[in-house]
Parts: C-alpha cells; structure tokens; sequence
C-alpha cells in the first residue's frame, strides 16, 4: 500500500528505534510482559509501521464501501444513511409476559424484535413434556403452539417490524408459527422481514442445542433456504453464527474460520439441491460476536467481509454483488459478562458495542450487566439499549465509514485474521469438510482446548479480569432482579390442554400424516408444517413425528 | 503416583441446556490436579446423575447448569442421592445461580455454589479442604500470581 | 473417600452386595481398585461366587465408536433376559495423575436398569496395576451375578492389549475413515482379537476397511489366530479352528449388533466345546498367580532394602561405575546373603 522503497526506508528506521531508544528505555523500564499477544493469542508487535502493510494492494484488498470486497463495509454509506437496529434479544416466561416486554422496548426506541425461546421450545418440546421438567420460561418464552405466537405478538406491527429469531433444531416449525400468526391477521408471506438464526452447524460445533444427525439437520436447513427464495423474499432464512462458537470458548480466529466453513458448507448444500447462487446466497445473514479485544474484533469483521466476498464471486461463481455481501449482526459476549461487581459489565458491554459499530454492524444487541446472574431486568435492558444510543448519537463515530481503515495495525490484524482462518479452511477440507469434521470431533476439540487455554491464563493472572482476579471486592451485589409471573407455568399448561380439546384433531392427525410423508419422500417439509401448525399441531408434536423419522444425534465426548 | 487415595468426581449437565463449555473446562482442570473425572455430558435426567455417581462411588458430584432450572433440578437429585445413601457426597453447583438461590442451596445440602468469573484453582482448593485433604500440595496457585 | 475399613465393614458391604445392594458393589469396586489390603479379605470371601460370568474385552483407536458399541452389545444382551456389567477404562494423565473418564456419555440409554453396572476405571499406576485391578473387578462383578461382562479399553497402549487379552472373547473395533492403515496394526493388537468389528460401516470406505481386514487375515492365519501373546506357547491345534469373523456394525443405530452378539455367542460356544475354555481359564489363572507372586516378591524385596543403600546404588550407578545390572545383581545379592543371616540368627 505504500511505496516499497518508502517501507523498506522505515523497516531500517524501524530497527535503529529498537536498537536504540527502545532498549535504552527497557533497561531503565522493562515492559510488562515478555510478549505482547491479543486475547486469541496472535503476537502483537511494539508498534506498526508502513512496512507492515507494504505488501497490501488498496483496491484488491480494502476497496470503497458498498463495493468488492467489501472490507470497508457493505454498503455505500453506512451509517450516515442509516444507523444500525438496534435489536435487543428478549424473551422469558409466558407469551403475555414477552409480548409486554416487546412492547416496552420498541416505545423505548428499539428497532426490531429479537426473540429467546426457552430450552423445551429450543429442543422441540412442548411445555408439559417430562423432559422439560424445571426449565419453563427460564432463558426465553416458551411456545409450544400456533395460540402461544399469537399471543407473543399481539399488536406488534408485523409489517413494519422485523423480527429475528433465535431458533435452531426446530426453526421451521417456529418459523411456520410466525407465518400463519401474520397471515392470519391479513399480512402476507412475502411482506415479512426477519430472520430465523437455523444455523445447524454450529449447535453440534458449539452449543449443542441439536436434535437430529447432520444429514437431515442440513436438508431441513435447505428446506427452509428453498422457500425463503421462492416466497419470502424479504427473510433471511439463515443467521449463520459465530456467537455461540466464541462463547464455548473459541479464539477470535476460530469464531471467524469456523462461522465462515459453516456458511461455505450451507452454500454447497443448496447448490446440491440445484439452487441459484444468485437467488439464495443475498438472503444468508450472519451473527457473530464482539468481545474484549477491541481492535482484533473490529479486524475479524473486515476480515470476514473480504473473505466471504472473495469466495461467493470466485468460488460459489455468484454474480451480483448483492451475493458477495455478507452482513452482520453482532451481540456483546455473554461470556465476558462477571457476577462480581455486575455494574463493571455496563463499561464491558460499551467498549464491545463501540468494536461492533466501528466493525460495520448491521444490527447489534447489547448485552445487559446483569445476566451473568439471571435473565436481565428491565432497568437493566434499558441501559444496554441506552448504551446503543449514546454511541449512536453522541459519540460522532458513525460519521464516517471504517475509520480504522489504514490504521497500520488494525490492516495487519485483518491480514493475519484472515491467513490464520484460510489455514483452518485447509484443514477442515483436508478432514472430508466441515460435517465430517464435526462427526470426528475437530472444531469441537479445537474449541474445548482454546476454552482451557484461556481459563489457565486468567487461573494464573496472565489475564486480568477485573473484579474476578484483580480489584476483587467482597461486597454484596445489589441488583433488582427480574420477577417473573409465578402462575405462569400453570397458565402456559392450561393454554396447551385448551389448544389440544378445542382443535380439530382429525385435521391434525391427517397434517402430522402429511409432515411424516415429506419426510420420507424429501419434498420440502416447509408446506406440510405450515399446515399442521395453522390446524394447531404442537411443536412437540410436529417435532415428534421428525424425531421418530430422523432419529436423534448425540455426539462423542471431547475435552 | 499414590494409587492408593484417588479422588473420584463426577461432573454432570442436568436439564435441557448444552452450554458445556464450564463443565468441561473445570472437568480438566480437576483432572489436572490429580483427581479422576467421570464426565457424564449434557441434557442428564436427575435419576441418571445419581445412579451414575452412586456406580461410580464419586467422593464429589459437582452439576452445571446455566438455563436457570436449579430450583427445580437440584433438589430432586440431592433427594435421589440421599434415597441411595449418597447423602455424605460433597455436592457443588456451577452456573447462572441469582444470589437469593444460594442459600436455598446450601439450606438442601448443597456446599459449594459457583458463579461466571470463578477460577478453577478455587474449586479444586475448595474440593481438598472440604474433604479435609491437606492443602496446596500440588496444583494450588500461589497467592501472588505471576505478571507473565 | 477411601478409608480404611474393619473386616467387619468389609463383610457388611459384601453381605449388602449380595442382597442386591448397588452402592455396596460401588464401594468393594473402590476398596479392590485401591488394592488395599481390603482386596484379599473381599476376594477370599467372594472367589468361590465366581466363574460364571463371561467376560468379552471390546478395544480399538479412539473415535471407533466402542462406547456406542458396548452401550449397543448391552441392550442386545439386556433383551436376550441377560444381565450386563461394564468397566470403561481410560488413561490417566502421567502428567496429574488425574484422569477424564467419558464413557457414560455413549451409555445413558442404561442407567436405570437394574440389571446393569458402569464403572469408570483410570489406567493410574503400573501396567500390572490395572491388570489386577481390572481383573479382582471383573471377580466383584461375577461375584455378584452379572452374565457377561465387558471391559472397554482403548487400544493403545500394551496396558489396554493385556487388559483386553484377558477376557474370554475379544473384539477389535475398526472404523472407515481413520486414515488409511487399519488403526490396529499399529497399535498391535490384530492378532489378539477373536472377532473384528467394523463400525460405522454406513460411512464411506467401510468396505475398504473389510477388504483390508480380510487381506490380513488371509496373510498370516496361524499367528493372527492366537489369543494373546501369552497363550503363544502349545496352543493346541482346535484353537487354531476358530477363524475371526468380521462384522459390521452401524453402532448408532443398533445395526449389526445382534449378529455381533451371536458371533460372540458362537465363540463362547467353541471355546467351551473344543476345551479351549478351560485351558484359558488355566491360563488365566497362572498367570493371575504369577502376577500376584511377583507383586509380593518385589514387594518383599524392595522393603529389605534400605532406601540409604538404594539412593547410593542409584548414585553409583549415575556416577558410571557400575552398570545397573551389576549393581541390581548387587543389590540382590546382599539381601539373600542377609536373609541368611537372618535364618542363621532364628535358628540358633
């Protein structure tokens, strides 16, 4: 990127600081540590010069915004035409309570729903199922029928709002779900926007929210891939994660390459179906995570950018540049969060918020100080989103595009975030790709020992985290927390035995009949669920009969 | 190698929620300080993590759970530990646990409750005292951290 | 928390045992796997129990998917109305001594039934360690009426292979996809086993995997028939008559498992008709003895030496002037010379 008898001029200039002033500085200061790395692990260097970046070519590698490849962002203006949604993640109990909640947030100023399902819903059960026992409500709503949506979504604008959904193993059902409720009330299929987060992969690599064995994980996933071309044309159908890598505990790195192989690898299912690149690959949305290295998280988005542009144009042969793009939302890490002094969390949750902005977010959730401890309060919600908006409109960041672009170090990091991710591409191709990485432990093992690795650094006060092994303080922690609706189980339990008297269960027999025949015959399940959940068949039902079809998946062990 | 007094834990993921990343962080480290880990892994019924840690003859049953249904999930294993004369095995919950929990905890016979942010070190020297084996013999850290 | 118990602890747990009670069988696991001086108090009392029990060793590389097979093998035996204990044994670390046992994990679908036992077991110490430790649990379990019994080793190490040769029927686990050699061959254990498995076989490469079994089989028959290196010497010729199957198994989904049982079935079966039953138990058992012998033997030798003389042998031998041979011959020397004069002393 500059001229290289220029960089070769400061690389000379570059030793002769070292040798001199710095040393004559270390012998009366020594530096902290030895080495200087980022939270991954990636060295970092004293200071970063011209000659770091000299090998760069600005078009082939940054480019402007809105064009290829994308580094500087995808779209031409970025925030100065429109800033971020700002999509808080939400959900607890029964549909009432999370509905009053959506309603709270959007008069505060949100922009768009993100929906929490609890465990029984995220594993396809229904409330009342043995397996469920304890865990009503607890980390999200939970809905286990077409009457529960309805409820969850009373008087929300569907039309205007967009919604995203954290829904896995069971997402075209719950998706369904959504469908029916909008088009019961006049709206149609193809109005809607939002986004269902379905991304299979990553639940065996990571979060372990998975049902079935990855083939028929990965047909559901085209399945659904397959519809939002044909009739939805304004949903992403796909948020695929690094989230959840990042907080089993991956590097940076590991997020950025592992989130990418998975993207790679719904792309080359749906062209196996015989999809058109350019008709699906616009409607692939990801999500990752921010988290405490400022400057080697805002590098990880422009890495992840470029590297996705470069393959979908000169690997997937995608020809609009609509194809190329890969956008984001980005959430705080959770895992960053401490139950020691929950108020540090609020500086935490800024610093990270600020990384995800200057990275280009497309949409962001903050995280509220108080969920290492339970689910967040509303004081506690407010502040996340508040912390949205003070970076928004105060803090003048969003008045030009990239502005760490050309920073020496930030242009390295990208560099180096990106060969360190093509280097995990070779070996998951070298392992037979990613699903037969997955069955054989890979990601999983490289995850768990980045996880140790981490903890044994901050065990030993390699890493300080503030208020955990430094600046301890042994104070009571007050925090108001939430309450939550103590008849709500049995008020869910009740809606449910209603739904399943009133219905017309000759009706949903026969559309239960329906889901398990498409299971066999591999037509697109979309249809037939969308029927059995508008004749108000459950999802433990719905899900039941695609247990009994697909059989369920349960992983090896890896440390 | 002392064969003779080997620790046995047994570390476990009840309920329904697969976030094993602290289970099995703090699996490894327990085995690093000398004990046997028998890891169960995720989604355990109750009645399946006490028959596992009465077959297993643990010393140390130690539960994960983040979702927020330890309310629910650990008095039903504690009772089903005492119905198998586990009664005296050292019990510690790890988790998202909101500090009006704990003593609700402790109240049922649970000893040692742990939060995000707690370091492996503490667990492992909170296991050898409450089983009254001598302390910082081996894996413990020393007070004073080192800078690098 | 292993303690020290009185004798009449000890015949209060093996009494509760044998009524059925499982935390008494968890607890006499620990006190023999210990090897404390419990073990022989337990053995004396239950040996005569035992000698029903079938014992079948299951090992391969890792990631063959064992667990999921034992865990399979058990539901197979459970529905044929037959009761099943497990030993799973992992390595311990040489580094903690500590150890991360994650077998369970492939087993749920067996906690709960009554007519199962899992224990865990870690490799810990001496290899003849495990060897006997695993061997007295076996004895425990027989003891208290489980038909067969599987010990789950991943074959890695000349521990696991001894472990594993002990048992009646052996299986080596393959699986397509491993790289391309057959797994077992570098860890030696080809030509221990009774019966070759190829699990995961609806996997790519799993009829590669077969064809390169076969190939090797057909190779060299007479030493790859063997059980156990051994049982090397005056192997009679009907043993040789047995010829190791190779099945395959989808272990996940439960296929192949009853033809593996079977074939189990059948080896068990021969083995009891051609004799070759008994003359491996008396194998078994010699060299049970002999284990056992040398155990005491070192054991009695290393406390007559005085730990002052050892270290200056040790230093002599660092220091180069004598090589460990002389010097163990030595050492060996002065304590007979010294068990004399302790006769000399008594007699007189």
């Amino acid at each position: 990127m500059y001229d290289r008898e220029k960089a070769q001029e400061v690389r000379k200039e570059k030793q002769r600081w070292q040798e001199t002033t710095v040393r004559k500085a270390l012998e009366r200061f020594p530096e902290r540590y030895e080495s200087f790395m980022t939270i991954s692990g990636l060295p970092v260097e004293r200071v970063y010069t011209p000659d770091n970046v000299v090998e760069m070519d600005y078009m082939r590698d940054l480019g402007l915004p809105g064009e290829f490849p994308f580094t500087r962002g995808p779209y031409p203006t970025m925030y100065r035409g429109r800033l971020w949604t700002m999509r808080m993640f939400a959900g607890f109990g029964t549909a009432e309570e999370t509905n009053r909640r959506f309603k709270y947030l959007l008069s505060e100023g949100e922009t768009g729903l993100s929906i929490a399902f609890d465990m029984p819903t995220l594993y396809g059960y229904d409330t009342d199922a043995p397996e469920a026992e304890g865990e009503f409500g607890k980390c999200g709503v939970a809905v286990s029928s077409l009457r529960d949506m309805e409820i969850l979504l009373d008087g929300i604008p569907l039309d205007r709002v967009t919604t995203s959904m954290t829904i896995n193993s069971p997402a075209a059902v719950i998706w369904a779900m959504y469908i029916v409720t909008a088009e019961k009330r006049g709206i149609p299929r193809r109005k809607l926007g939002g986004t269902i987060q379905n991304d299979i992969l990553k639940e065996y690599i990571a979060q372990k929210e998975y049902i079935f064995p990855p083939d028929p994980s990965m047909r559901l996933v085209v399945d659904t891939i397959e519809f939002a071309t044909q009739e939805m044309p304004l949903w992403h159908p796909i948020s695929i994660s690094g989230y959840h890598i990042r907080e089993a505990g991956s590097t940076a790195v590991q997020e950025l390459a592992f989130t990418l192989a998975d993207g790679f690898t719904y792309v080359e299912a749906a062209l196996d179906r015989g999809l058109d690149v350019d008709a699906f690959a616009p409607r692939l949305s990801f999500f990752f995570n921010v988290h405490n290295d400022f400057f080697e998280e805002i590098a990880k988005f422009r890495a992840a950018r470029r590297i996705w542009a470069r393959a979908m144009r000169d690997k997937y042969g995608a020809k609009k540049p609509r194809s190329w793009l890969l956008r984001f939302h980005a959430q705080t890490a959770g895992c960053t969060l401490t139950a020691q002094q929950p108020e540090n969390n609020i500086v935490r949750v800024a610093i990270q918020a600020l990384a995800a902005v200057l990275g280009g977010a497309q949409s962001l959730h903050t995280n509220s100080m108080d969920e290492a401890l339970a689910l967040p309060s509303e004081k506690a919600v407010r502040i996340a989103l508040r912390t949205q908006q003070i970076i928004a409109h105060e803090t003048e960041v969003t008045n030009t595009i990239d502005p760490l672009g050309g920073s020496f170090y930030v242009e390295e990091l990208t560099n180096r975030l990106e060969e360190a991710a093509e280097e995990y591409f070779r070996r998951i191709e070298a392992l037979g790709g990613m699903i037969a990485a997955i069955e054989r432990g890979y990601p999983q093992q490289e995850i768990a020992e980045a996880a140790f690795r981490y903890q044994m650094e901050v065990d030993a006060k390699r890493r300080i985290i503030v208020g955990v092994n430094e600046y301890v303080q042994d104070e009571p922690i007050e925090i108001p927390l939430l309450e939550m609706d103590p008849q709500g189980y049995e008020r869910q339990v009740a809606r449910l035995n209603e739904v399943r008297r009133t219905r017309d269960n000759r009706e949903v027999l026969r559309t239960l009949r329906a889901v398990r025949e498409a299971a066999r015959n591999g037509k697109n399940l979309m249809y037939p669920i969308l029927d059995a959940v508008a004749a108000y068949a459950t999802l433990g039902e719905i899900m039941g009969v695609l247990r009994e079809e697909f059989g369920e998946w349960e992983e090896p062990v890896w440390f | 190698m002392n064969t003779s007094r080997k620790i046995r834990v047994l570390i476990a993921k009840p309920g329904l929620d697969g976030h094993d990343r602290g289970a099995k962080v703090v699996a490894r480290a327990l085995r690093d300080a000398g004990f046997e880990v028998i890891y169960t892994g995720i989604r355990q019924t109750p009645e399946a993590i006490a028959e596992a840690a009465l077959q297993e003859d643990v010393d140390v049953v130690g539960l994960s759970i983040l979702s927020g249904a330890h309310m629910a999930l650990v008095p039903k294993i504690m009772r089903l530990l005492r119905e198998r004369g586990m009664g005296d095995v050292l019990v510690l919950v790890g988790g998202i646990i909101p500090d009006e929990d704990v003593p609700k905890l402790r109240a049922i016979g649970v000893r040692g409750v742990f939060g995000p942010g707690t370091l492996t070190s503490d667990i492992v020297a909170f296991i050898r005292r409450e089983l009254g084996l001598e302390d910082g013999l081996d894996g413990d850290h020393a007070e004073e951290g080192e800078g690098s | 928390m292993t303690r020290a118990r009185t004798p009449e602890e000890i015949d209060a747990l093996i009494t509760a045992a044998q009524e059925g009670d499982r935390r008494a069988l968890a607890r006499l696991i620990t006190l023999v796997e210990n090897e404390g001086p419990a073990v022989e108090a337990v053995l004396q009392r239950l040996y005569p129990l035992t000698g029903n029990a079938y014992v079948i060793g299951i090992t391969g590389a890792p990631g063959t998917g064992k667990s999921t097979l034992v865990n399979a093998m058990t539901r197979e035996y459970r529905s044929r109305g037959l009761t099943v204990g497990i030993i799973a044994i992992d390595p311990t670390s040489p580094f903690s001594g500590g150890a991360l046992l994650g077998d369970r994990v492939r087993m749920r679908d067996l906690v709960g039934d009554p007519g199962v036992f899992i224990r865990s077991m870690a490799t810990r110490g001496s290899l003849g360690g495990l060897a006997r430790a695993t061997d007295d649990v076996v004895l425990l379990l027989d003891a208290m009426g489980f038909d067969r019994i599987l010990i789950e080793t991943v074959g890695v190490g000349q521990a696991e292979v001894d472990i594993a040769s002990s048992a009646h029927t052996v299986i080596v686990v393959e699986a397509p996809g491993m790289g391309d050699d057959i797994q077992a061959i570098k860890a030696g254990i080809l030509e221990i086993a009774d019966i070759f498995v190829v699990n995961k076989a609806d996997r790519e490469g799993a009829e590669r995997t077969v064809m390169a079994l076969q190939a090797m089989l057909g190779l060299a028959p007479r030493t790859m028939t063997h059980h156990g290196r051994r049982m090397r010497v005056d192997m009679p010729e009907e043993a040789r008559a047995w010829v190791p199957p190779i099945i395959k198994t989808v272990a996940t989904r439960g296929e192949g498992v009853p033809e593996l049982v079977d074939a189990v079935e059948r080896h068990r079966a021969y083995l009891l008709e051609s004799g070759e039953f008994h003359r491996r138990e008396a194998t078994r058992v010699a060299h049970e003895l002999d284990h056992i012998l040398r155990e005491a033997l070192l054991q009695r030798l290393v406390r007559r030496i005085s730990p002052a003389r050892l270290e200056a042998t040790v230093q002599q031998v660092v220091a180069r002037r004598v090589d460990p041979y002389t010097a163990a011959a030595e050492l060996m020397r002065r304590e007979e010379e010294a068990r004399g004069e302790d006769r000399g002393d008594g007699g007189a």
